[in-house]
């Protein structure tokens, strides 16, 4: 059972809390209509699958019901950092830290 | 009994037990498992192989137990198969049988399996029973279906009940042996929580099969009664026996299975079977132990072979002499103890082969005293006899690994060491990355990925010194880094223990014969050399093809054996070779403790609305939609469900019929810029609709498809009420949740679900304005003051109402939505003041058919993820002026505007009596010899009373334009022909709707 810590709540909270919510930092399109069928179907379908660092989305489906990012790596499948929605991908240097301060 | 000692032991001789074995009475003592009962009766072959059939014997004392698996009877319902004689504690009327035998196990036709076994080598379920092909079905196949699996699979459902139980600790313990209690007792020394399991049914561990070693001053079993006495005086320690840390997963939470009942005789019926600990631990520190490795030599599988460990297990602990005349065979110093023990307790050990050449003096002094030859630089080429062990065949090695002249040492037992390997399936399982110790020929733990720490044997240190001592260390740093100063000081001396090493040897020198590696699935030595030789060099390639490790045992006794052996064949040092895979449960475990309560009514939440009760009083038949479950019809007495749905399809459009719809999801959205949110999520325009008007909104995913649909009503200029499917509720909100957080974070909007909060009483048909005009305040029902579509805020008998006119039926339809807690009131006073105009009640089922009749598509049903809205007909809902919206875009993607789509039809049967099945496919020919091209599916089908006949709804490629061609629905009795007609059947022009 894995605990994710939900940076609004500011707490672990066990992952039957949470859903998935796939591939963060994809902002959508402004003028979809302005796309090629290529650059659509980049948007739609195609996502990263890194073997390492992931920067992903999750929903406290069960708790605050906030969306949120998390930085985990999908080999060992630790949380690295979790931040709150909108703001940027951290540095390489942020993850560090966070990762050494957990 | 002829092979109980007279005195010792840990079982209680003043209890004795009866028990059956195969039908046959056998005799044993409280604190005798099943295997240490059997083996002080003399009986060894227990068992027959799972390939080969071949006859088997008892290999050791504990879990790691390969081959003596039996049958255990506990009652009807309680049959538990490939069940481990040497775990499986004894108790009064025990009924226990042999497996994988016919008809018996001294007789069994599974032997011919023997004259096969050149054919059955490793890979053989891929190379054989291939040709001829047909042979495959009536001949191979049941056969091998017959004789495949071990052990008899339980038929009846499981009576037993099992429990979940959670639990946080500072510092959880896995095993109670010598280190880990010394662990528990320096941890727990403070305030610091302690939960400390053991698989056994007795706490003690190694220290069970060794009472002569002293620890501080105390000989071993008086320090193990006052270690536990001070562990369960504290309260901050729990002591769980019986109980099996069988998984270790994310962030030191593990699973621990703790067997209950299964030693009991006659157990209380209110106590569960077994209890899942889900433990949460701040340190969890291992203290598994090791387990003795078998030597691979030819026949090395007969009953009376042993590991030698185990067999002092069975004198010291259980009071058993597993032979009267063993014999040793090692290349590891503590098979030497078990020599002794036995030969102390009177049993002839003539002679000690071991494997090496230099060897202690001290242990030849001792071997010496005791009558015993020692048989250095010698090795065993096979064990001899069938059903026993009878002789060994024994040689000398020569400097360069020549093998001698064989001769013959008789013997009843053979106990067999090649050395130990720590045992590391909970380290493994944190994640933690292993090193290999050439010292021990094992792997042990190196690097650790949570808060866990390992000590003792499955840390590569078997002295009881150091696992007493590092258990001390690792108790204390535990409970310091849980933030509890630990003042312990404890440090151990021990005495009379002798420091053992050895070599570990691939596979004796000279072997011939069958050599077996892993016992419990048939796979020999030369098995795992054919797998190399054949192409298969990666392990984990190894142990499939093979199957070696894919036991119940998971390869406990084989793994590193086999690893052993396939380094070598491939030329390659083990450490570059690797293990595969340690994965939960670390023994069998039942999937009862795993569901815990969780099943029957339990597996899941059933939500009801407050209507619910009314319908269950008055017998509806329920079905489950999502987690709801809904009244699907309402049968009087004598009706089924065709006759109770003709019945209430003709009420309601003749005079009304009453449905609950509050299962519906609800969703309120208000705020500046609700009409420009909706605009964006739905494909139709908001902007313009009036306050007090509803409208049909249709949702689609990013990629075009419909998600969702449901009517919306304004009730201000920035107050909607959004409804959606029942089942799609939780996700539209979580997508709409999702946009306005991340991606429109600038509108202001604010969602509340409301789902809960409304229960939504359907009423339709050309009767349903007499009904509730005299009842509604503040809302003029009139046809013009309330057109269909609208929605309108007011009373119902005095309760508050938003009150929508909208019709699923295509009859008068007003859909009344009161706060929750009213529903059942006002649900029970429309039903009394229907009366004069026979009101039915109808259900989900009615509810399909009428709309079907209407040629209304249900998300789900019409649709299942693929449809665009131009698919099932519904372009005219997109807002052909909006700049965007979800979906927008991928609608003018080239696969969803291309020829040939799917398109939703009508289907009248030829034969109007006959109901298309739903899901049947559709064909162009007048045929159903396959294969035939696909054109579609039937989506809906139902009889329909309004039109006397059967209807269906159907997708098919191209399907407008086949508007009154005939197609053909192949079904396996015959083809029925089928007409494509316009999809609405009933009322096309909508007349019955603006009453």
């Amino acid at each position: 059972m894995l605990l994710i810590h939900c940076p609004y709540c500011e707490q672990e909270r066990a992952e039957i809390e949470f859903s998935y919510a796939g591939e963060a930092h994809i902002e959508r399109p402004k003028d979809p209509s302005a796309l090629s069928d290529a650059e659509w179907e980049s948007f739609l379908f195609l996502r990263k699958n890194p073997r390492g660092t992931h920067f992903e989305r999750w929903y406290h489906i069960h708790g605050c019901a906030r969306y949120f990012n998390a930085v985990r790596d999908t080999v060992s499948d630790k949380f690295l950092m979790t931040y709150v929605a909108n703001k940027p991908r951290p540095s390489d240097l942020e993850i560090e830290e966070a990762k050494n301060g957990l | 009994m002829d092979y109980r000692t007279s005195s010792g032991g840990r079982i209680e001789r003043t209890v004795p037990i009866s028990f059956t074995y195969d039908g046959k009475t056998v005799k044993g003592f409280k604190g005798d498992t099943l295997a240490s009962a059997l083996l002080a009766n003399g009986i060894h072959f227990v068992g027959r192989s799972y390939k080969y059939h071949r006859p088997r014997g008892i290999m050791s004392a504990g879990s790691e137990e390969t081959s003596a698996l039996m049958g255990i009877d506990r009652g009807p319902g309680r049959f538990d198969t490939n069940t481990r004689a040497t775990t499986q504690e004894l108790f009064e009327g025990l009924k226990a049988e042999s497996q994988h035998c016919w008809p018996s196990l001294r007789w069994d036709i599974g032997v011919l399996n023997n004259m096969g076994s050149p054919l059955m080598t490793a890979g053989f379920y891929y190379k054989t029973f291939m040709w001829p092909r047909t042979f495959w079905y009536k001949f191979y196949e049941p056969i091998i279906r017959k004789s495949a699996g071990l052990g008899r699979a339980p038929k009846a459902v499981d009576p037993d009940h099992y429990a979940h139980l959670y639990a946080h600790c500072d510092v959880l313990v896995i095993g109670a042996g010598p280190a880990g209690l010394a662990t528990a007792l320096s941890a727990s020394e403070g305030s610091a929580k302690v939960i400390i399991a053991d698989e056994l049914s007795e706490i003690g561990g190694g220290i069970l099969s060794d009472p002569a070693v002293q620890i501080n001053g105390e000989e071993a079993w008086s320090w193990l009664e006052s270690t536990v006495k001070t562990l369960s005086e504290r309260d901050n320690v729990t002591i769980l026996s019986h109980t099996t840390a069988t998984g270790y997963y994310h962030q030191n939470f593990l699973g621990l299975v703790e067997r209950l009942t299964d030693h009991l005789a006659s157990p209380e019926k209110n106590i569960p079977r077994e209890r899942m600990w889900h433990v949460r631990a701040g340190r969890v520190v291992i203290a598994t132990g090791a387990i003795e490795r078998p030597l691979i030599f030819g026949n090395n599988d007969r009953p009376g072979v042993m590991l030698a460990g185990s067999a002092r297990t069975y004198l010291n602990r259980y009071g058993v002499i597993v032979g009267n005349r063993p014999v040793v065979v090692t290349s590891h110093d503590s098979a030497y103890m078990a020599a002794f023990d036995l030969a102390s307790a009177g049993a002839k050990v003539n002679v000690i082969v071991d494997l090496r050449e230099d060897i202690s003096t001290d242990l030849i002094k001792q071997a010496k005293q005791l009558g015993i030859e020692v048989l250095a630089g010698h090795t065993l080429t096979k064990a001899n006899g069938r059903a026993r062990v009878t002789s060994v065949s024994v040689a000398s090695l020569g400097p360069s690994g020549t093998v001698g002249p064989v001769r013959k040492i008789t013997c009843d037992a053979l106990l067999i060491s090649g050395g130990w390997t720590p045992s590391l399936h909970m380290f493994s399982q944190s994640k933690g990355t292993m090193i290999w110790r050439e010292d021990i020929s094992a792997y042990v733990p190196n690097v650790y990925e949570q808060n866990v720490t390992s000590v003792g044997g499955c840390n590569g240190q078997f002295g009881l010194s150091d696992g007493l001592n590092d258990g001390a260390d690792a108790g204390r740093k535990a409970a310091d880094a849980a933030g509890y100063k630990a003042n312990s000081s404890r440090s151990y001396k021990v005495e009379k223990e002798y420091p053992c090493s050895g070599i570990a040897v691939e596979e004796l020198p000279g072997a011939t014969g069958k050599a077996f590696v892993d016992f419990q699935q048939d796979v020999t030595a030369s098995d795992i050399r054919q797998a190399v030789s054949e192409g298969f060099h990666s392990i984990e390639h190894i142990k499939r093809y093979t199957t070696t490790g894919m036991a119940t045992d998971q390869g406990k006794t084989s793994n590193l054996n086999g690893l052993a052996i396939a380094s070598s064949a491939l030329g390659r040092a083990p450490v570059k070779v690797g293990l595969t895979t340690f994965r939960p449960p670390y023994t069998p475990t039942s999937f009862g403790v795993f569901a815990g309560h969780s099943r029957g009514e339990l597996f899941d939440v059933t939500r009801k609305t407050p209507i619910d009760s009314w319908a269950e009083d008055k017998g509806a038949v329920f079905e489950p939609v999502s987690l709801w479950r809904r009244a699907r019809y309402f049968p009087k007495a004598g009706e089924n469900m065709h006759a109770a749905v003709a019945r209430e399809c003709k009420a309601t459009r003749t005079s009304i019929g009453i449905s609950d719809a509050s299962t519906l999801g609800k969703i309120e959205v208000v705020g500046p810029d609700a009409a420009e949110f909706l605009n964006r999520i739905y494909t139709n325009s908001w902007t313009k609709l009036g306050v007090g008007r509803c409208r049909y909104g249709l949702m689609l995913g990013e990629d075009g498809y419909i998600y969702d649909d449901g009517v919306v009503g304004r009730l201000a200029e920035d107050r909607f009420h959004v409804t959606t499917t029942t089942g799609g509720a939780p996700r539209v909100m979580a997508t709409m949740e999702d946009y306005l957080q991340t991606e429109w974070p600038d509108l202001k909007v604010w969602l509340t679900s409301i789902a809960e909060q409304w229960s939504v009483i359907a009423l339709n048909g050309p009767n349903v304005r007499k009904l509730i005009e005299p009842f509604v305040e503040d809302i003029n029902l009139s046809k013009d003051a309330f057109p269909h579509m609208a929605i309108r805020i007011g009373k119902i008998f005095g309760v508050p109402t938003r009150l929508f006119r909208v019709s699923f039926t295509g009859e008068l339809g007003f859909e009344i939505n009161v706060p929750s807690h009213y529903g059942l009131a006002v649900w029970q006073q429309l039903i009394d003041e229907g009366q004069k105009y026979d009101i039915v009640p109808y259900g989900t089922e009615t509810l399909h058919v009428l709309r079907a009749e209407k040629g209304y598509v249900i998300v789900g049903q019409e649709t299942d993820g693929t449809q665009t809205p131009d698919d099932v007909g519904m372009s005219w809902a997109i807002g052909k002026k909006k700049p965007d919206f979800i979906g927008k875009r991928s609608l003018t993607r080239p696969d969803l505007v291309a020829d040939n789509r799917k398109q939703l039809i009508g289907l009248f049967t030829n034969a109007p009596g006959y109901v298309l099945e739903e899901g049947s496919q559709i064909v162009a020919e007048n045929s159903s010899s396959i294969p035939i091209k696909m054109i579609g599916h039937v989506t809906s089908s139902y009889w329909s009373e309004t039109l006397q006949r059967s209807i269906a709804m159907a997708v098919v490629e191209g399907g407008r334009e086949r508007m009154g061609a005939e197609l053909y629905v192949p079904m396996p009795d015959r083809v029925y022909p089928v007409r494509v007609v316009n999809p609405i059947f009933y009322d096309p022009e909508g007349k019955f709707l603006d009453a």
